[in-house]
């Protein structure tokens, strides 16, 4: 009898936690299927040259960040200066997708920002960029020497994620290739 | 008269059938068509609550193009709705498919209606007695007894 008096108590202590859990969640967050996957093939122009061709192959032999970007991307501009910053210090090869862009507003925008890419993938119709499951820009995929997909970072590449989270990636794979 | 009808709907039913085993590449309509039961059924990974088919956003329109091409290359609506589901998920899909970890969230509202079910039929069975209403003791009734049968004229 009183066991049966406990039960709604029961049932809503679960619902609580059922909703504690699914409402805190960040839905804008979707949990990526690419990590440990190949990099898929592709065969796009060079923004910067349309004459010459970056496909898959071009991204492997060291590590890579692999960083979507577009001129109409407000967050992008947040991130530019850490990217810049990696480029300058020789820290890490950066390869860029260009995304849903027109090639003369990316030039202008690299222009005026600097350009930290050592290729830049020209995607207008974003071929590459459904293929890799981006869903938003800025994101960036850390990528291992094999061309392998180890870890995807949504959102702006800030100082502070830089060497929390990405380093870190980085450091551990650089630490298992010498093992 | 009778025969007559039953052969002229015979040969119209084999005419019918003539033409839709020609067109075997599939019309511009039947693609269009296609494009849209399948956009309906994919999320919109930037607008979260719209398919791909209501959203306008810039990535959902290339997910269409996408779509359409894989139909146009001879695609099932299953083998394009996979193609995008190895990429983004099953998030990317509108209604969630059955597997282990929806388990619960499909099969959760017939146990709930089930269990309801149970316990509404087990206490009807068990049939609780209702408790005397008023609560009235065997003295009590004797009274009421008493004064109903000596003034039935009082009125």
């Amino acid at each position: 009898m009183k066991l049966s008096r406990l039960l709604p108590v029961g049932l809503f202590g679960v619902l609580v936690i059922f909703l504690a859990i699914g409402l805190t969640r960040d839905p804008s967050v979707i949990p990526t299927e690419m990590i440990d996957r190949e990099m898929p093939t592709f065969e796009l122009s060079e923004l910067r040259d349309e004459a010459v061709t970056v496909s898959q192959d071009d991204l492997v032999g060291e590590v890579t960040l692999v960083n979507v970007f577009g001129s109409w991307c407000v967050a992008c501009l947040q991130e530019h200066p850490t990217l810049m910053e990696l480029s300058r210090d020789n820290t890490v090869r950066i390869v860029g997708i260009n995304w849903r862009d027109d090639r003369e507003d990316a030039l202008a925008w690299l222009m005026k920002h600097g350009d930290p890419y050592e290729a830049i993938v020209f995607d207008a119709e974003s071929e590459l960029v459904i293929k890799i499951g981006v869903t938003g820009a800025p994101e960036t995929f850390v990528l291992d020497p094999s061309g392998r997909i180890r870890y995807k970072q949504i959102g702006p590449i800030t100082p502070e994620v830089w060497t929390k989270t990405i380093r870190p990636v980085i450091d551990a794979m650089e630490s298992e290739s010498v093992s | 008269m009778r025969a007559l009808i039953v052969l002229l709907m015979a040969a119209l039913w084999s005419v019918t059938i003539a033409v839709a085993q020609d067109g075997s590449a599939e019309s511009p309509e039947e693609v269009d068509a296609r494009t849209e039961a399948i956009s309906k059924t994919l999320r919109c990974v930037v607008c979260q609550n719209q398919s791909i088919y209501d959203s306008n956003a810039p990535l959902a329109e290339d997910m269409r193009n996408l779509v359409r091409k894989r139909v146009e290359a001879g695609d099932t609506n299953d083998e394009a709705r996979e193609y995008l589901r190895e990429r983004y998920g099953d998030y990317v899909l509108m209604s969630p498919p059955l597997q282990m970890n929806t388990i619960l969230l499909w099969t959760g509202p017939i146990f709930l209606v089930l269990i309801g079910l149970i316990w509404f039929l087990a206490r009807l069975r068990s049939g609780q007695a209702l408790p005397d209403r008023a609560g009235l003791s065997e003295a009590d009734k004797a009274r009421v007894a008493e004064v109903l049968s000596e003034t039935p004229s009082a009125k």
